[in-house]
């Protein structure tokens, strides 16, 4: 795709586990990510789900070059970032910013709201240093803080308002792509939607991309256009989002979308019949072919065999899985 | 007879910046085998109102201002050191949000679990090891034996959550206070454990507190649910009832901001403003001055829980006088 803002090709992000005395000894290769395609286009937010450990994180600070990727290829605005060094990369940095979760351990407990909004547009010449001021106070704005906060440090503020400074540092640099790991799982839910509402309308206004990593199904269903599930370093299924979350294809898909518990008088019934047993592999040593074979209710025996590739099934929606036909939508035993 | 009484429950910390209410008059009680859920906010108080029955708060800063809890016979809150120790991890059993830091990372698993019992029941080293071989499989732990002897890194987060109920319930105790027992976990891994809770549960006939943030859980598991607002109980209702009728502000925009009820594309029901600063007195409602449907009065007369019906208590001084109806309430976030 041509008019894609980032492509993200066969990406792998391998860690060599060691252990014994000085951690001399290897152990094995942790695929946190195992060959990764996915990309983005202007404007678009894209939502990366899935269980802890599946490699979500790894991805995303991959794709942000704070991990060096194993083999594959990151192209950002037609750049190939992949063999990019310290002072390349520090050059083309402002164009792709990251939120984390945590808005406590992310900011600077000894700088005011102002330094710390001021440090990226010095560093990076955004703007005249005259014109400094004016622009924190024009960030202040656009994320909703009041100007009167601009010398107060982080612990004067809530935790929802220490998501806005860091998005608001965030935008300083006048990013194309946010990437926003687990952004309001610190949050509390009237927080969490004030925080939501506010980087959905910076998407659209600004036409930023994002990336959103959560694990909260229905944060990702409200936010995105289009959504990828990974299992075990892998994307097991990716489209747009209204289909997956309708109809989905694959069987973890299915099953992480059964396991939401809905605020409803009725919803009771989602802890009686559980699709998913057990916890997820681990990494290190993942199970034959398809990954998420033993967990899976529909598993057949050649599940066991190959790693299933990505399969078309929908306009933008692949699944991979060699039983899609078979299974269908029915109900697992 | 409830299993659980407590009445007008007052716990306040006292703080150099000054005197945090943070439970304030609190009053509720708990059947045998029921699920009592309470709901709110970080602040609202719904685990500190835990932890001040079991004597879990560091006194001080926090003190008990008033209140009892009778809990079989025994009042918690005048309750010696001694009986307390007695009744805490026997009758009455707590898991906590993260195991990881609930578990002691230096002991084996099978002597975390067989201690409670060493220490309430009256068993043997062999007894209490068959125990906790029974436990570990009760909550689904295959190769019981081999985990014994293992510690708690050795396990998942879902696993480490099974063996620290396994390690609650080992006493058979009466009552369960769950704090947050699934927050930390994926959402897959957290039906699992819910469902764990709740077929435990039936086995043994004990009731459970189930205190979460996430009205999903509550749901998903509770009989009765509490509402907390800034150290009160602002709605108490069945489940039922809570989720089709519920009768106060903050609950209903409480469900209103979660997106799991919304489609793609429209903006969030959002709560302004922010919980009262707990230091200083409230006169009036505590969330009057976020509600959107808050008049004069509300910041002036401090409102109690009232019965609409016998399933159904709310502190809302407006539906109270019926000059706001529920229809209403819901119409207005309605998403």
């Amino acid at each position: 795709m041509n008019d894609s803002l980032l492509t993200v090709n066969d990406v792998k992000t391998h860690f060599q586990v060691k252990s014994g005395p000085f951690y001399k000894r290897q152990h094995g290769v942790l695929r946190a990510v195992d060959g990764v395609s996915l990309s983005l286009r202007e404007g678009e937010i894209l939502g990366l789900v899935g269980e802890s450990g599946c490699g979500k994180s790894t991805l995303a600070r991959t794709i942000m070059r704070l991990l060096p990727i194993t083999s594959g290829a990151v192209t950002f605005n037609g750049k190939d970032l992949t063999n990019y060094e310290r002072e390349a990369l520090r050059r083309v940095r402002p164009e792709f910013q990251m939120i984390f979760q945590d808005p406590y351990a992310s900011l600077n407990p000894r700088k005011t709201v102002y330094d710390t909004l001021a440090e990226p547009l010095l560093t990076h010449d955004i703007v005249p240093r005259s014109e400094v001021a004016t622009e924190v106070g024009r960030l202040m704005e656009t994320v909703g803080l009041a100007k009167r906060f601009v010398r107060k440090y982080p612990h004067e503020f809530s935790g929802g308002q220490r998501q806005r400074i860091a998005i608001a540092r965030a935008l300083a640099l006048r990013p194309r792509l946010i990437i926003a790991d687990e952004p309001v799982s610190a949050l509390d839910v009237s927080v969490q939607a004030q925080i939501l509402n506010l980087l959905r309308t910076l998407c659209k206004e600004e036409q930023l991309a994002m990336i959103l990593i959560s694990h909260d199904l229905g944060v990702v269903r409200h936010m995105v256009h289009r959504i990828a599930v990974m299992y075990l370093g892998k994307i097991v299924e990716q489209g747009p989002a209204s289909e997956v979350f309708e109809q989905p294809r694959h069987p973890y898909t299915r099953a992480l979308l059964a396991a939401i518990l809905r605020p409803t008088a009725d919803a009771a019934a989602t802890l009686t019949d559980l699709m998913l047993k057990g916890d997820p592999p681990s990494p290190v040593n993942p199970p034959s072919g398809c990954a998420f074979h033993p967990r899976c209710p529909w598993a057949a025996a050649e599940c066991a065999g190959e790693i299933p590739p990505l399969i078309a099934c929908g306009e933008g929606h692949e699944a991979a899985c060699i039983r899609l036909d078979a299974i269908g939508q029915t109900v697992p035993k | 007879m409830p299993l659980l009484e407590v009445d007008n429950l007052q716990t306040a910390f006292h703080t150099r910046d000054g005197i945090v209410r943070a439970v304030n008059g609190v009053s509720y009680a708990i059947e045998p085998g029921e699920t009592l859920g309470i709901v709110g906010e970080s602040g609202s108080g719904k685990s500190v109102s835990q932890y001040s029955l079991l004597g879990l708060l560091p006194t001080p800063p926090a003190k008990i201002e008033s209140g009892t809890a009778r809990f079989e016979g025994t009042d918690l809150l005048s309750a010696s050191p001694a009986e307390l120790r007695k009744i805490r991890g026997g009758r009455i059993a707590m898991i906590f949000q993260d195991p990881m830091t609930a578990l002691n990372p230096f002991m084996r698993v099978g002597k975390q679990l067989s201690e409670p019992l060493l220490l309430h029941g009256d068993v043997d080293n062999a007894t209490a090891r068959k125990e906790a071989i029974q436990a570990l499989s009760d909550v689904g732990i295959q190769d019981a034996e081999v985990a014994l002897n293992r510690f708690p890194h050795e396990f998942s987060g879902g696993m480490r959550q099974r063996i620290m109920i396994a390690m609650a319930l080992i006493t058979r105790p009466a009552l369960l206070i769950a704090d947050e027992p699934t927050t930390a976990l994926d959402v897959t891994v957290q039906a699992q454990i819910l469902s764990l809770i709740k077929k435990r549960q039936e086995e043994l006939g004990m009731a459970v507190v189930m205190i979460t943030h996430d009205l999903g859980v509550i749901a998903a598991t509770c009989d009765r649910v509490l509402v907390m607002y800034a150290g009160q109980v602002v709605e108490s209702a069945t489940r039922t009832e809570l989720f089709r009728q519920s009768a106060h502000p903050y609950t209903q925009a409480l469900m209103a901001s979660m997106p799991a009820l919304h489609h793609e594309g429209e903006a969030l029901y959002t709560i302004p403003g922010l919980p009262p600063d707990m230091t200083r007195p409230i006169p009036g409602c505590a969330f009057a001055p976020r509600c959107a449907h808050a008049e004069p009065a509300c910041q002036e007369t401090a409102p109690t829980l009232q019965a609409l019906s016998p399933e159904h208590g709310t502190a809302c001084l407006r539906i109270q006088s019926g000059s706001l109806t529920r229809e209403q309430l819901h119409a207005e976030t309605q998403v």
